[in-house]
């Protein structure tokens, strides 16, 4: 699966320009279902960038598990969940020193969430890199009840954690890595327009 | 000068009124018969006698209940009042900014007494009184910047230089129209502005940026930005968009006049000498349209400006929906007259 091609939208909407070697740095890789594919091409392109990376790996069904681990990374780990992985994801994180490159590839969500780990452990902005391969499924809060629910296929949506139908906006925090729903219903309590599946 | 501060509520039962004199010196945004977003910036160096522009921080009949009102929002949601580690310093800077002209600028109301870094605040309408240590964050009940804004009308955005851009770092937002503190958190300049429409193309943010990050010390600048809300709510949040958004649909031609306000921000921005950020007060002034129309030039520029604007604006600022009942309500007071420059009653 090629990599996505997003529609023109507002500013804070994150773009992902694609992943580009930075040569035999110290890296991490985190990747989600087809995202191990966008890994696998920056390898072809530049075996090098593999002789320090720390690949994490969450298939989430996908059949690349393999394939990624013949690579020869440093370390290659599978996850069972981004979630299972982020403690892992931290510590490599805490101890990365300057020239230290973070490669994100797969769905909005698993860059959203590691992007915004990074930032807050201190990485710069200039050394995450991403490309989108896969589910455009996106991470959303809820702006009521700030919960998030992942993997958002539909607009609108029913929060996971309040209960409200929300609308997928393209507003989006780094901070957070996830964009805003917002009631949809909010001044007609009840009319709520047909779910229709997000697109690109 | 003694102000009589108003027992008014902006929630539930809507008690919020504006005396004849509130009316007088409302801060009527449109200068001309039209809008468009533009850079309209200008010095913050006072201005008329009595006007809200005269004092560095406005303080008005409606200081007392806006606190009140603050307090609330923040037992509900403290999540709107934030700041990111990196800008406590900030928050000291905007604290002595507004202690020491509140002193000036009200003396009768405000008192500081510093020794060195021992100082001594005294806000009589609030009733408090306050020694503590300047710097020591220990020494106040909140964090610097969250105890001098629950002490002062307006939300506050507390903005970060670096990089070439703002960031919004820090922030005291319960007033606010329609944006989340909580969400925009850490954006930049134009991460936060995003979902404005059309201003981007017109490349007014890029100006914008310019000019603000280029503010001075003791040179601080103002605008006035607008919208409009139904009734006298101060906390239109997206937080609470489900609770506030029924109200949106209960005007009838028998109430706009009296539900529907004008809602207008003065927005200034100023230098903080420590830290080299940039304080944002954004100090929200409602007025009834039956009240605002008691200005005939107001009237009839308010409709003439409403009946125009694109869709896009109006959409945007939330009214599309209501824009039928607010122009011909207010079509009854503009009996085609031409009107005079600037903002000022006549």
């Amino acid at each position: 699966m090629p990599a996505t091609k997003f529609s023109p939208s507002i500013t804070s909407r994150p773009v992902y320009p694609g992943l580009v070697s930075r040569g035999a740095a110290p890296s991490l890789m985190v990747a989600d279902a087809e995202g191990a594919e966008a890994l696998i091409d920056l390898v072809e392109r530049d075996p090098a960038v593999l002789d320090a990376a720390h690949i994490v790996y969450v298939p989430a069904g996908a059949p690349f598990g393999a394939r990624l681990s013949a690579l020869g990374a440093r370390l290659c780990h599978e996850a069972p969940s981004l979630s299972a992985a982020l403690p892992r994801i931290r510590a490599a994180l805490a101890e990365a020193r300057m020239g230290f490159q973070l490669y994100l590839a797969g769905t909005e969500g698993l860059i959203g969430r590691v992007a915004a780990e990074a930032v807050s452990a201190g990485l710069p902005l200039d050394a995450i890199q991403s490309e989108h391969r896969g589910s455009i499924a996106r991470r959303m809060q809820c702006v009521h009840c700030k919960g998030i629910t992942e993997d958002v296929a539909t607009d609108p949506f029913v929060c996971a954690h309040c209960g409200l139908t929300l609308f997928v906006r393209d507003h989006y925090s780094r901070r957070l890595g996830a964009f805003q729903g917002v009631c949809v219903d909010a001044e007609t309590p009840g009319i709520v327009p047909a779910s229709q599946e997000i697109r690109p | 000068m003694t102000i009589r501060f108003n027992e008014e509520t902006f929630r539930d039962d809507y008690t919020f009124y504006n005396s004849p004199q509130a009316i007088r010196r409302f801060p009527f945004p449109f200068d001309r018969d039209d809008y468009m977003y533009s850079v309209n910036m200008e010095p913050h160096a006072g201005g008329p006698e009595g006007s809200v522009f005269e004092r560095r921080f406005d303080v008005d009949e409606h200081y007392v209940a806006e606190m009140r009102d603050r307090a609330i929002t923040l037992d509900e949601d403290p999540l709107r009042c934030q700041s990111l580690p990196h800008m406590e310093l900030a928050g000291w800077d905007l604290l002595e900014l507004i202690m020491t002209c509140k002193a000036e600028d009200y003396p009768d109301l405000f008192e500081l007494r510093r020794d060195g870094d021992q100082w001594h605040w005294i806000n009589r309408p609030l009733g408090i009184e306050q020694r503590f240590t300047f710097l020591d964050a220990g020494t106040l009940p909140h964090g610097p910047m969250e105890y001098i804004t629950r002490q002062t009308q307006g939300d506050f955005a507390v903005l970060d230089q670096r990089e070439g851009n703002l960031w919004m770092d820090a922030g005291m937002v319960t007033s606010q129209a329609d944006w989340s503190l909580d969400f925009d958190i850490g954006m930049n300049f134009f991460e936060w502005h995003a979902p404005v429409p059309k201003a981007h193309e017109m490349g007014i943010f890029q100006r914008a940026l310019k000019f603000l990050m280029n503010v001075q010390q003791g040179a601080p600048s103002r605008r006035l930005n607008w919208t409009m809300t139904v009734n006298p709510r101060l906390d239109t949040s997206p937080e609470n968009y489900h609770k506030w958004g029924p109200e949106k649909r209960e005007l009838t031609p028998e109430n706009v006049g009296a539900k529907q306000y004008l809602r207008v921000e003065l927005q200034s921005f100023w230098r903080l000498p420590r830290s080299n950020a940039l304080a944002f007060p954004i100090r929200c002034y409602l007025i009834a349209l039956e009240d605002l129309v008691s200005v005939p030039k107001w009237g009839r520029r308010l409709h003439r400006v409403l009946r125009d604007l694109p869709d896009e604006l109006a959409e945007y600022k939330g009214f599309a929906v209501n824009r039928p009942l607010i122009v011909d309500y207010l079509a009854r007071f503009d009996d085609g007259a031409p009107t005079s420059p600037g903002i000022y009653p006549d």
